[in-house]
């Protein structure tokens, strides 16, 4: 079609331009072939020409063209290898299905955005150098804000605010790392890192930032829920899952990330069960899937990343089917929160129907795309000899079904009626939909398309029967303990509420902190004042009251003895002047 | 938006005959997969897989527990929804 190493992010870009000077069908047009041809040109005309190939630490070999100088780093836009190849395919058909749902708003902000920022995280994707990488991590974060921003409410704009300021650090840490990496190997080339050096930590933690690692998560669960309908569904695809391919090409087998990842996994769904707000719902159990590829990535086997990538290739998928799912709700309702929701499947029958898809898939039931990938991350901890995380992570699969895959087709669509009559999410909206859930459906029922892209060679099959009824049993007895708790009136009801998260601390602390500070500055300042002013008025005093007092000079200054004085000095430097 | 009242056609779940018959039918079937623990061989990768019924009895004590953990951490985290909007 075009140049083989064309890089993929330049469609993009050039298509972000055009969208700008066009209207109408000819905009759509190109909103819709962009992502449509990108993807076609990298399946047809672009091929791995070495292999990755597994040896101790699973070293990455290569296929690096397109490069360019700047300064005296060398930039490679276009490093093609199996890893790289198989995001690159995903990021397409994530941006294919966010275009097509997002075709019936007529907002330019939005539309160049999304080009941009898909464009910028496949140009992450092939960025064969860590300042390459650098530059479209920025990028990213600066197009990606403005989904948040196109909401145009008071909330998403400062939310959007706090969202930027934690990509820039993420940014700037990642700058740092590199420079330092670059001048302690000499390379800046973008392969296993390792925290050997204080580089290799300074751009793990550059990465843990965008793959909301605990504690650093809160800008995840904070701004995507304030973001468009749409703007969510791009977002929940790029930043964190450009973050777990960073993480699998830089730190494979680092054993930290296994305890990190099962914290993730775990901890998101105590607040899953409490939130009200159905996207911050998914917001919080997208750090629960994260927290499976980051213990694949710690795991760092063969098994273990294909299951990483897998779950990064179904996991895009899926949870843009429930983000859009939940966007169509909010579109079309313009509420999304669990308490004022309910019987929504009346109305939105075939939106309802996708959700459950999607909830299936995320839910890991066997023939829908949850269930092959995350099978081998699971199985892989198992053979590693982690019983812990993997009772951490079975654990944390029970409770992914019970919050996403129940909770929120539950109390969207079903639940008590709450009276809302509304109408069938609009058509680009559903053929959007509809695409992610046929996705979801072909890759849980025919996995061997998808095994068969992985990067690393395995001899894994997800369907025999100890391993399909173990899960089902997991399943419907979770399903189980939730029919149970509501029939006893257990289970926590919606409320109209927000639960504070570690970003209480600086949205409260820190500024509570900040006033504090002020004050007690401020106070000190005015006690400082009125001592030097009191001291001050009593030297007058004192010198008022003493015996220079008659000379008048002390008391008041009358222009006539301030000209006196004057004289005096200028007397004095000319005389001075005279002598030297 | 608009709200209709009662001219409006029963839908599925609107019949509680309905509901019942879902969960009964939810009911037999995790009966079954209880009892088909003791019936299937297995090839298991653990010797707690061996345990009849492990992976029932994980997912529901597991959920319960989450359940009734995030009961209790609600009461501390939970705030007005206007908690950020306005300085105290």
């Amino acid at each position: 079609m075009w140049m083989n190493n064309l890089p993929p992010f330049i469609p993009f870009f050039i298509a972000a331009l055009l969208v700008l000077v066009t209207r109408g069908q000819l905009r759509n047009i190109i909103l819709v072939a962009t992502p449509l041809i990108g993807g076609l040109h990298l399946w047809f005309d672009v091929q791995p020409h070495v292999p990755l190939i597994v040896t101790e630490g699973l070293a990455v070999t290569n296929n690096i063209s397109y490069t360019t100088n700047i300064f005296s780093y060398t930039l490679e836009f276009m490093r093609v290898d199996k890893l790289s190849l198989l995001f690159g395919y995903l990021f397409h058909i994530a941006a294919l299905m966010a275009a097509i749902y997002a075709l019936h708003i007529r907002d330019t902000v939005q539309q160049v955005a999304g080009l941009i920022y898909a464009g910028s995280a496949l140009g992450a994707v092939f960025a064969g150098d860590l300042i390459t990488l650098f530059i479209f991590w920025e990028i990213l974060a600066i197009s990606s804000v403005f989904l948040i921003w196109a909401r145009r409410t008071e909330r998403a704009i400062k939310a959007g605010i706090r969202y930027l300021i934690f990509q820039v650090m993420s940014g700037v840490l990642l700058l740092a790392g590199a420079l330092m990496y670059f001048h302690q190997t000499g390379t800046t080339t973008f392969d296993f890192i390792g925290v050997e050096s204080a580089a290799g930590w300074l751009i793990l933690l550059a990465f843990g930032i965008k793959a909301a690692f605990p504690f650093l998560h809160n800008w995840l669960t904070d701004a995507y829920p304030e973001a468009t309908p749409t703007g969510t569904v791009y977002l929940s695809a790029f930043s964190t899952k450009l973050a777990i391919y960073a993480l699998a090409r830089g730190y494979p087998g680092t054993e930290f990330l296994i305890y990190v990842g099962a914290a993730m996994a775990c901890f998101p769904i105590f607040y899953a069960v409490i939130e009200n707000d159905l996207r911050r719902v998914l917001a919080y159990s997208m750090i629960n899937q994260l927290g499976f590829m980051v213990v694949g990535i710690g795991i760092g086997t063969a098994l273990a990343l294909n299951g990483t990538v897998a779950h990064a290739f179904a996991h895009i998928i899926y949870k843009s089917l429930l983000f859009m799912s939940m966007g169509a709700v909010l579109y079309r309702v313009n509420n999304i929160n669990g308490s004022d929701l309910g019987g929504l499947y009346k109305s939105m029958p075939w939106t309802a129907t996708f959700c459950i898809i999607g909830a299936a898939s995320i839910s890991a039931f066997p023939l829908f795309s949850g269930f092959i990938a995350k099978s081998l991350i699971m199985v892989a901890t198992l053979q590693e000899g982690y019983e812990i995380i993997w009772l951490m992570l079975l654990f944390a699969a029970a409770g992914v079904f019970h919050h996403a895959g129940i909770k929120v087709p539950y109390f969207a669509f079903f639940h008590h009626d709450s009276g809302i009559r509304t109408q069938e999410a609009p058509a680009n909206m559903l053929v959007a939909m509809s695409i992610a859930a046929f996705l979801c459906l072909f890759i849980g029922m025919q996995p061997q398309y998808l095994y068969a892209l992985l990067p690393w060679h395995m001899d894994y099959w997800p369907y025999d029967l100890t391993h399909v009824l173990a899960q089902l049993q997991l399943l419907f007895f979770s399903a189980l303990a939730f029919v149970w708790l509501n029939k006893q009136g257990l289970y926590p009801p919606e409320l109209r509420s927000v639960n504070i998260d570690i970003e209480w601390s600086y949205r409260k602390l820190l500024p509570a902190v900040g006033r504090a500070g002020f004050n007690l500055m401020n106070s000190v300042n005015h006690a400082m004042t009125q001592l030097l002013q009191n001291s001050w008025r009593s030297f007058q005093q004192s010198l008022r009251t003493g015996r220079f007092a008659k000379y008048h000079l002390t008391e008041s200054w009358p222009t006539g003895s301030m000209v006196l004085w004057i004289g005096v000095m200028l007397g004095g430097y000319l005389v001075m002047n005279a002598l030297t | 938006m608009t709200n209709k009242d009662n001219d409006e056609k029963t839908y599925l779940f609107d019949n509680p005959r309905n509901v019942s018959y879902l969960l009964r039918g939810f009911y037999i079937i995790c009966a079954l997969l209880f009892i088909a623990d003791f019936i299937v061989h297995r090839h298991t990768y653990h010797p707690w897989e061996n345990l009849p019924g492990f992976y029932a009895i994980y997912g529901l004590v597991a959920c319960v527990i989450l359940v009734l953990i995030s009961t209790e951490i609600r009461k501390i985290v939970m705030r007005k929804e206007d908690y950020y909007d306005v300085d105290e």
